[in-house]
């Protein structure tokens, strides 16, 4: 069995010396994620900001089919993703699957309902005080979406954090649809996935850790810009 | 509206289009001719021995290889779906179905090594001195000691599934109890083996290479049942006209071809050969 400072030597080779296959690993991994839950933000928040605000019917059904899908298992969406792409697939002439952006498709997918039903609560919770005021002023509805998000910023900075955190940390749907393979879709996870499978634990859970630090990293950068925009 | 109110989304628009356009570029270089796909099982690809033969290929004709490795029963099934130029995997009988079925132009075998079976040093069912490889599974049965199977259908999963056909014990009859169906790839029930102290049946070369071996060691090698073919077929574009046949046909040649097979001999971990060539005495 693998000891502690079997591994924590091993992160230290990881850290210290940079090898540029780890470097590209890393950097794929952040470049899929990041892109992700970006979509995911730009369409996310002012689906969610309008899911709060408008009444319309079918709106709770809508409500818990978004809630629903934040539950949705990795490996059955990159399934779908797989099928929906594969040669002989509906979409297989895109020449998507196995590249790096048949994972971001995927990871979107993932994080878009997060994404959603967050924002979908707190602009309900903003709306629920402001929206009187904001009616009787006749603000649009574009105008309430705007101002709401604005207004919920800080907690929306979390909830596209959650979305990220979801996707780097994801294995089951980029395995799928990005099919490991190296120096092209290899990402963090996979590789953490294909390392545990050669039976090298000690340099599977220190990719581990550098992919705990990584996501450390982003977080304080985050923070720092949380503090700029309080 | 005032103008300020545009610049988060004229910022977002510059930062959307340049994503895509890179993903688009990046795309359309993968999608030109000079790749090939290639559906692999496990063992080939965690024995490093596409590390060790793909650049030698990719140098010679400019011809960059992808691997996507997985079990042989998902990657003939993903080759179905045309999701391959050319398959590498090591079930002969499911292959020369692939081919009947239109898939595949033609199987060329590869090259073999030997499944061997491997369990606890401490040998609960006393197996060790046994040569012959359906009698150590019957002792197995009969000590109802552990026994992990791949139960994913893969061709390791084949070949341990027609070797308990020619025992005298009915495995999946145990299924739960002694007989622990993992589901999973090689390495995964290497894992699960080890942990629990289990039999199991798997490619010598996927066993050099495993690392967390704990106590566990050959205990039965050498039955001429335990040979272990690997075989390599090119997509047919008859049946995937997206396929790069063209690419993925010069692949086979070189993996065949005297330089394929002696660099493929050639190929040692840990001072031990992994594989051993025999596509020309098939030809022949």
């Amino acid at each position: 069995m693998s000891t502690l400072s079997q591994i924590f030597s091993e992160v230290v080779v990881l850290l210290s010396g940079p090898d540029p296959d780890l470097i590209e690993i890393v950097w794929l991994s952040l470049r899929v994620s990041l892109t992700a839950t970006f979509l995911a933000c730009l369409i996310g928040l002012p689906l969610g900001a309008l899911l709060g605000i408008k009444n319309f019917p079918g709106k709770t059904l809508c409500t818990i089919l978004v809630n629903t899908l934040m539950g949705m298992p990795p490996v059955v969406l990159g399934l779908i993703v797989y099928l929906m792409l594969s040669r002989s697939g509906p979409m297989g002439f895109l020449q998507l699957l196995y590249t790096p952006t048949a994972m971001i498709i995927a990871q979107f997918a993932l994080v878009l309902p997060i994404v959603a039903a967050l924002t979908r609560q707190q602009i309900e919770d903003s709306w629920r005080e402001y929206g009187d005021t904001m009616s009787s002023l006749c603000v649009p509805l574009s105008g309430s979406v705007k101002t709401l998000l604005w207004d919920s910023r800080l907690s929306l900075l979390t909830t596209g954090m959650a979305g990220f955190s979801r996707a780097i940390s994801e294995v089951g749907a980029v395995i799928i649809v990005g099919g490991n393979i190296d120096h092209l879709t290899r990402v963090m996870t996979t590789a953490i996935a294909l390392e545990t499978s050669k039976g090298d634990l000690p340099l599977a859970l220190a990719l581990g850790a550098v992919l705990l630090t990584i996501a450390l990293a982003v977080n304080s950068l985050v923070f720092s810009l949380r503090a700029r925009i309080t | 509206m005032n103008i300020r109110s545009f610049i988060p989304i004229a910022i977002l628009a510059v930062i959307t289009t340049a994503l895509v356009t890179g993903y688009v570029i990046t795309n359309s270089v993968l999608a030109d001719n000079r790749t090939v796909l290639v559906q692999s099982t496990t063992s080939t690809a965690n024995s490093g021995l596409y590390d060790y033969l793909l650049p030698q290929f990719e140098s010679e004709t400019d011809i960059k290889v992808n691997v996507v490795a997985v079990g042989t029963g998902q990657a003939i099934r993903n080759a179905s779906n045309c999701d391959a130029d050319v398959l590498l995997v090591h079930a002969k009988e499911a292959e020369l179905k692939f081919v009947e079925g239109g898939f595949g132009v033609q199987r060329h075998d590869l090259m073999y090594n030997d499944f061997v079976l491997i369990g606890p040093a401490k040998d609960p069912a006393a197996i060790a001195e046994i040569e012959d490889v359906t009698t150590a599974l019957n002792a197995i049965a009969d000590s109802k000691s552990i026994f992990a199977s791949r139960g994913d259908d893969s061709g390791t999963h084949k070949k341990e599934q027609g070797l308990w056909q020619q025992s005298s014990t009915d495995p999946t009859q145990h299924s739960g109890e002694w007989y622990r169906e993992t589901g999973s790839g090689m390495g995964a029930t290497l894992n699960i083996a080890v942990g629990m102290d289990a039999y199991t049946i798997t490619d010598r070369a996927t066993w050099i290479n495993f690392k967390n071996r704990g106590d566990h060691k050959i205990l039965v090698e050498g039955d001429d049942r335990l040979f272990n073919q690997y075989g390599i077929v090119l997509v047919n574009n008859n049946k995937c006209p997206h396929s790069n046949t063209k690419s993925g046909e010069r692949f086979v040649n070189w993996m065949i071809s005297d330089t394929g097979q002696s660099l493929i001999a050639s190929y040692k971990l840990k001072e031990q050969q992994l594989f051993y060539p025999n596509a020309i005495q098939a030809e022949q």
